[in-house]
Order: C-alpha cells, then sequence, then structure tokens
C-alpha cells in the first residue's frame, strides 16, 4: 500500500499528494477564468450593496468593496486577467527566449554574441519603467500589456534556457547529429529540448508568478487593466483602505494571488514522474 | 586460531524502486577476512561487489539498506549500530579509498590538511605527530618529496598520485580494514603499476587488511590473497587468487577469465585493387586560436599519417592524453585539421559541416561513453529511426522493419524499441550506440573507446559483434583503446601514439617487440597479465620509465 502513503498513480505517471492538490488549484482557477460570465452571481461593474466594505454575508459571500459591489464576482472576473494575461505573456516570454537561447547555445559565435548583449541590454531597462514608456506611448490595451510583459520578460528566459542548453550541447549526442548532417531547428527541438524541459517548466512557473505581480504592480500605478474591469492586483489596491476596518474586500483577492502562485510553485516541485519500475 | 577480523554471514541488502517495490541487490552473502589478509571482490557492475564493501563501513547508499545478516568487524556487528557509534569506527578502524580521488579531494584544501583530518576528528594524535605520520606514509607509498607534497593542493599532483594521497588518508588512522573500490580504474596502464606496487608496500608495512574491489581479475591477482567471486548478489565462488586462476572451479569464473583471453581475429586479406577507405596525409589537429601560420595554439595531434584498407581494421593505442580521441574526432569532422584526408580515393572536406551527405554517411563514429552519446530524452525506436529518415527517407512500415533488423543484428530484444537509454544496462546502451551508426550503413566506423565502460564479460561480447558485423557487412574499424588486448583481438594493425605522435605502427603480435618504439615497449610491460607474480618479478627500464613518464 505504499502507492497510498505517497500519492497518486496513473497511467505510468505517479504524483504526489501535494501535486495532486496544488493540480486541482490550478484547474480551478484556470475553469473560473473561462466560464466567470456564467458563474458569477453579478456583473463586474453592479453596485449591489447600499454599503461599502460589507461584511461576509449569504449574499455575498466575500462582502463587498470600496463602492458597494460584489467582492466574490469581482474576483471570478478578475481571475480572466490575473490568469490569461499572465498565461498568454509567459508563454510568449518563455517561448520566445528558450528558442533564442538554445539556438545561440548550438551556434555559438557571433550570433550567440550578438544576441546576448542585446538581451542584456533589454535586462538594464527598469521594467516598470519600461512598462510605464510603452503604454504612455501606445495605450493601455490587453494586447499591448501582454506584449510589454512578454518582452520585459525575455532576457531572463533566454539567458536561463541558454546556460541550460550549452550543458547539453557538450554531450556526445549533439555531436553525433551534427556528424548525421542535422540542421539548427532538429537540433534545438529534438535534442535539445526534451532534456532541459523539466527545469525550464519550473522556470515558466517562477516567471509566471512574477508577471503576475509586474501586472498587479502596474495596475496599482493605473497602467494595467482599466476599470471597471480589475485585475487582482488591483483589487487589493483599489480596496486597501478596508484594511483597517477588516474587510474581506482586502483578504480576499491577496488570497486568490497567493493560492495561484503558491500552487503553481508546489506543482513544479512536485511534478508527476514517469514510473520506471516496470516489473511493478 | 583467532577470530577472523571480518565476519560477513549471511548479508542481504534490498532497495526501494520508485514504485515502492523493495528488491534484493545482495541474497544472502558471507565470507570472512582475516588479520593483515587482502581479499578481492570481483565481478561486473551490478553484482553488488560495492555495496556489499560499503556495508563493511556500516554503509547503504541512498535507498538501501541492510535488510539482515551481520557483518561482524573486530567483534562489532556494524550492520546493527547506531549512526553514532559506526561513526567512531569509520576512518579509525576501517577506511575507504574511493574509485575517484580527484572527486574525493576538495580542492579547497591543501592534501596534509585532508590526509590529517582524521586523526583530527578522532582525536587519535597530536597535529605534528600526525604531520610526521603522514609523511612517513607518504614515503612507504613512494611519492615525490614527501615532506612538500603535503603542501600542494589537489589539482598540483597527478592522478596516480593523488590515488596514492587517499591511501595515505585512508592509512593513517592505522584502520584495522581498508576498503579500495577500484582505486586504478581510471589510471593509465603506465601509471596503474606505480600505484599497485606503492599499495601493496603500504599494507604490508602497515600490516592491515583489506578489501579491494574490482572489475579487472589481473589487477587483483597481483595484489590479493583470495578471491571472491560475485553476480547478481550472490557468491560464485571463493579461493585463492592461484587456485581461481589456475583452477575455476564455478562456470561464471572461467567466463571471466574466458574474456580476459579474447580470440585474435582472422587476419583479412588486403584487397590489392580497390582504393582505401580512408587515407590520411600528416594530419595534425588541436584547439585553441590559430597561430599565424594558421596552426592551433595548441596542437594535440601531429602529423599522423595512415591508411585503412576496406575490410581492415586499424588500431590506436597510447595512453590518456596522447591525442588518440582527438585523431578520431578530426577524421570525423568535429574539429579542425591540417593535412590532407581521402574518403575512398577522393578529397575529404575538413570539417562535418562542409562534408556532403554521403560523406558524412560513410563515416559514423561511435563514442566511448553511451550515456553521454544517446540522449536520454529519446526512445530506442527514436535514437535509431532518425538515421535512417534522414538518410534513406525511410517511413511507416519499412522504417519499423528495419529498426527491428538493426535489433536483431546487435542482438538486442525487439521489445526494447520503447524503453529509454536510462533503463538499459551498460552492454545494451553500447549495442544500441553501435546500431545507431549501423543504421548509416557505413563503410568506416570509428569506433572510439567504446569497451572501455564495460565490464570485461560485457566488453567481449561488442567485440564479438563486432567482429561479426565486419564479416556480414564489409566494415572497416578505426579502433581507439587504451587496452592492448581489445586492440589485439580485432584490429590488423596497430599504431602505438605518444605525446600526440604515431610512435609506431605495425601488426597487433610485433607490438613492443624487441627493437620497436622504446614507448612501445614500455606500453606492453605495463599490461597486467594474470599471474600473482607479475607485479613483483616485474622489471621495467628505469630510464624508460624516466623517460617516458611525464609525472
Amino acid at each position: 500500500m505504499a502507492s497510498l502513503a505517497s500519492g497518486l498513480a496513473m497511467g505510468g505517471y505517479r504524483i504526489n499528494w501535494v501535486g495532486a492538490l496544488c493540480l486541482l488549484i490550478i484547474v480551478g482557477w484556470a475553469s473560473v477564468a473561462v466560464f466567470a460570465p456564467w458563474i458569477a452571481p453579478h456583473g463586474v461593474g453592479d453596485v449591489v450593496d447600499s454599503d461599502y466594505f460589507g461584511p461576509m454575508t449569504r449574499e455575498m459571500p466575500l462582502g463587498s468593496d470600496y463602492l458597494g459591489r460584489d467582492m466574490l464576482s469581482r474576483i471570478l472576473h478578475g481571475a480572466r486577467y490575473t490568469v490569461g494575461v499572465s498565461l498568454a505573456a509567459v508563454v510568449l516570454a518563455c517561448g520566445t527566449g528558450v528558442t533564442l537561447g538554445m539556438a545561440a547555445a548550438v551556434s555559438g559565435g557571433w550570433f550567440d554574441a550578438a544576441l546576448s548583449r542585446f538581451l542584456d541590454a533589454l535586462n538594464s531597462i527598469p521594467s516598470k519603467l519600461f512598462g510605464l514608456v510603452v503604454v504612455a506611448a501606445v495605450g493601455s490595451t490587453i494586447p499591448v500589456l501582454i506584449l510589454t510583459l512578454a518582452v520585459i520578460y525575455v532576457p531572463g528566459s533566454y539567458r536561463f534556457a541558454r546556460a541550460l542548453a550549452v550543458n547539453v550541447n557538450a554531450m556526445d549526442f549533439i555531436s553525433v547529429a551534427r556528424l548525421r548532417g542535422e540542421r539548427l531547428p532538429y537540433l534545438i527541438g529534438a535534442e535539445i529540448l526534451p532534456n532541459i524541459l523539466g527545469p525550464v517548466f519550473a522556470d515558466v512557473g517562477l516567471r509566471f508568478v512574477f508577471v503576475v505581480l509586474l501586472l498587479s504592480g502596474l495596475s496599482f500605478l493605473g497602467l494595467g487593466v482599466q476599470p471597471p474591469n480589475a485585475d487582482w492586483g488591483a483589487l487589493v489596491r483599489e480596496n486597501i483602505g478596508g484594511l483597517p476596518f477588516g474587510a474581506p474586500a482586502v483578504m480576499a483577492p491577496s488570497v486568490a494571488i497567493a493560492s495561484l502562485t503558491i500552487a503553481i510553485n508546489l506543482l513544479i516541485d512536485n511534478l508527476p514522474r514517469k514510473i520506471r519500475d516496470r516489473d511493478a | 586460531m583467532t577470530a577472523p577480523l571480518v565476519e560477513i554471514r549471511d548479508l542481504k541488502v534490498d532497495a526501494t524502486t520508485d514504485a515502492g517495490r523493495r528488491i534484493e541487490i545482495i541474497k544472502g552473502v558471507s565470507f570472512d577476512v582475516a588479520e593483515g589478509e587482502i581479499v578481492a571482490l570481483i565481478g561486473e557492475s551490478g553484482s553488488g561487489k560495492t555495496t556489499i564493501a560499503l556495508t563493511l563501513l556500516g554503509y547503504a547508499r541512498a535507498g538501501a539498506r541492510i535488510s539482515g545478516g551481520e557483518v561482524w568487524l573486530a567483534g562489532k556487528n556494524m550492520a546493527a549500530r547506531s549512526e553514532r557509534e559506526r561513526a567512531v569506527e569509520r576512518g579509525a578502524r576501517v577506511a575507504y579509498v574511493p574509485q575517484s580521488a580527484a572527486a574525493a579531494f576538495n580542492p579547497a584544501h591543501t592534501i596534509m590538511d585532508q590526509v590529517i583530518e582524521v586523526t583530527r576528528i578522532h582525536k587519535l594524535m597530536p597535529p605534528e605527530a600526525a604531520r610526521a605520520k603522514a609523511i612517513e606514509l607518504f614515503r612507504a607509498l613512494s611519492l615525490p618529496a614527501p615532506p612538500l607534497i603535503g603542501d600542494r593542493y589537489p589539482h598540483q599532483v597527478s592522478g596516480g598520485q593523488l590515488q596514492r594521497l587517499s591511501a595515505a588518508m585512508a592509512l593513517i588512522g592505522d584502520p584495522k580494514l581498508v576498503i579500495f573500490d577500484e582505486p586504478t580504474t581510471a589510471l593509465d596502464v603506465t601509471t596503474q603499476i606505480e600505484v599497485l606496487r606503492a599499495f601493496k608496500a603500504a599494507m604490508r608495512q602497515a600490516g592491515a587488511a583489506g578489501v579491494y574491489v574490482s572489475h579487472d581479475l589481473a589487477v587483483v591477482a597481483q595484489i590479493a590473497d583470495r578471491i571472491v567471486v560475485l553476480k547478481d548478489g550472490r557468491v560464485q565462488e571463493i579461493g585463492d587468487t592461484r587456485q581461481i586462476l589456475d583452477a575455476p572451479k564455478h562456470p561464471y569464473t572461467r567466463e571471466l577469465l574466458d574474456a580476459f583471453r579474447p580470440r585474435a581475429r582472422a587476419a583479412a586479406a588486403a584487397s590489392a585493387r580497390a582504393a582505401p577507405v580512408l587515407a590520411v596525409e600528416s594530419l595534425s589537429a588541436g584547439y585553441g586560436p590559430p597561430r599565424a601560420d594558421g596552426t592551433p595554439s595548441i596542437l594535440i595531434v601531429k602529423d599522423v599519417s595512415f591508411v585503412i584498407e576496406p575490410g581492415r581494421n586499424l588500431g590506436v593505442i597510447g595512453e590518456s592524453g596522447c591525442g588518440k580521441s582527438t585523431l578520431a574526432r578530426a577524421v570525423a569532422g568535429l574539429i579542425r585539421a591540417s593535412g590532407r584526408m581521402l574518403l575512398d580515393g577522393k578529397p575529404l572536406a575538413q570539417h562535418a559541416a562542409e562534408r556532403s551527405m554521403q560523406d558524412l554517411r560513410e563515416i559514423q563514429m561511435v563514442f566511448q561513453s553511451a550515456d553521454t552519446a544517446l540522449n536520454p530524452a529519446k526512445s530506442i525506436r527514436d535514437i535509431l529511426a532518425r538515421p535512417l529518415e534522414f538518410y534513406f527517407a525511410l517511413r511507416g512500415a519499412a522504417l519499423e522493419a528495419r529498426v527491428d533488423r538493426l535489433l536483431d543484428m546487435i542482438r538486442l530484444p525487439r521489445g526494447l524499441k520503447h524503453r529509454r537509454p536510462t533503463e538499459l544496462s551498460g552492454g545494451q546502451k553500447q549495442r544500441v550506440n553501435l546500431a545507431r551508426a549501423l543504421a548509416a550503413e557505413p563503410k568506416l566506423i570509428l569506433c572510439d573507446e567504446i569497451t572501455s565502460a564495460l565490464d570485461s564479460v560485457v566488453a567481449a561480447a561488442i567485440i564479438e559483434l563486432l567482429k561479426e558485423l565486419q564479416s556480414e557487412l564489409s566494415l572497416s574499424y578505426l579502433f581507439i583503446s587504451h587496452d592492448l588486448n581489445t586492440v589485439r583481438a580485432i584490429c590488423d594493425e596497430v599504431a602505438v601514439m605518444y605525446a600526440g605522435e604515431k610512435v609506431e605502427q605495425t601488426t597487433p603480435e610485433q607490438v613492443g617487440a624487441p627493437g620497436g618504439h622504446p614507448y612501445a615497449r614500455l606500453l606492453m610491460s605495463s599490461v597486467p597479465r594474470l599471474d600473482p607474480d607479475w607485479l613483483d618479478t616485474l622489471e621495467r627500464d628505469p630510464a624508460l620509465v624516466e623517460a617516458f613518464s611525464k609525472r
């Protein structure tokens, strides 16, 4: 009964209880993001309470915010922005960064040097300042936000993937593939990527958390998601005045951010493993 | 008669797999070691020899545990002690010499500090006395400049010296038992002799008993009083060294001995008409930025020429660092070289990137370590299918059938197709490594130390496979090795390399014969033989050793 003690085994993979729980939380938030308009009891901008910073009641399980709007509905709608924008940005950032990183490691020479210096330069721009300039120049729309967040996180992802890929590039199976006459896309896609996938996933998770926090920061400055919509970071900021009253309106979005980011990090530490022992 | 120093009784060790299943690694092993006696544990990898040796320290590797039996060391059962009680014994009563001394020394501390650390931990003697004793041990291990060598850092001495220093580290606490875990496996044959001699003398002087773990029968024959032959966690045979070597009782022991005497190859007749498969003329190769005249700043291979006729094999031997692997990499086109190369009489571009698809296909390279040469993220099927798709554009059923045929060719069950390399044994991985080269239907295969990481029985099987494939597929091999016995088994001609130059090329029988190059003679005389008296009676010309010793 060892499998009960250490987790779930399914289809040749094993995941422990922490990982399974975290996966459940993440899947839960993702479905909330998709189905928010249908499951939220009220619209995102509807003022439904005559009081502000209302307590938890049967009608409003998470109380009301500083304008008397239903907090539960605000959080359910906010999940779209926090999960959706951050996910799009992180996929874009890590997709670009990892591809470029592997290409630089395999190619070496001037391509590697030029790309590395360019991305180092990009990395040296403070991220909030960069966001500020871009939003001031082209305005705050969702595509602009996603693109800005992605550009900010490309250099870090590039550096990370390049460091990993340089090690794999030194292995003999890469020499074998080169001697066979393989070209760059095959080398990075089929030989290197599968070997760095684990750490890359860990990095994607970490960067997702950074993006969530940066998005919250931009929203705090009024540069992120525009009212009446709000991501979770913005929800914390706009309800900060409720802190002296112990209003659930401050606590709830904070807990939402924490549950998502912690669940992602714990899942990455407890990813499902393939069971190697075939005789069991 | 007094009780033996070590009594192992019905020892069992088991390990937990990732599915939570317990498997037995050691299945009830019993043997004794008397005071001052050296007992060798010999067997292939996975036979449990190191696991047994470690239980003498009361230690089992992560995931494993001693599940039954007794390990009595000088009246104490190491299997039943607490970790704190075992720590008192370790270093003081039983000591350990690891396989890789380079990995065992801390590069940030001087050698002396690390050698006398044991006396400090166990409060055996004051530091000055410990230092004096260490210098005495350095002398006993015939290390150069005994009073000064302790002040150096580990990277400042050679591999052979470091291995002897790790023996000094083990002996400083006056242990009753020293465990040697393959201490000479990573060394060149010419260095191995010095280290073995030093171990033997120092152990005799200290009067300590030893457990010597190795897979090399010839090495064990020089140092052990008795031999324990292991396979699959069970004792196959225990006997005096001479009895094991001269009159083995168990079939497995005979198999081990047979693997040590590979059958020589029936020399292939050179076909006079065809152009050589590969002709290399004054090849030089190296690393580093090019100098003014275009040669690399560090030259590893200097002006080497040779010719490989169709169906014939050339062996290249030499110690590590002599440039034999660099030679193979230059021929393969992994590094730039100067000189001329002709493949089938046609000029061959220096670098792989400039070669035609057909040239790339016709020369295949098999690397030493199948662990790094096979992509761990791919299945065996994917690894073998890629060259077939790439060179011959095979798809679908034809592709699967060809992969199956390749697996048949290398004598692996077809069911292994869906496994990953990490799920295969060392010998199986090396076969897959070879099959990938065969998939390209090459004319020449460059074999870079392909049997060096394998056990002798497995290596002998690979050599037999290479010979069979050659007769079926009209291949040629450039066979690089540091092991002369292996080269002899498969090659028609042998080139000896020293310091980047080819010093001799002759038939396998003639290598090291009187009148040949002195380095070839030294190399030949350093290859251990299956004779317990070989080391003690070996006389090497000191002038030769001096001339060709970089250490």
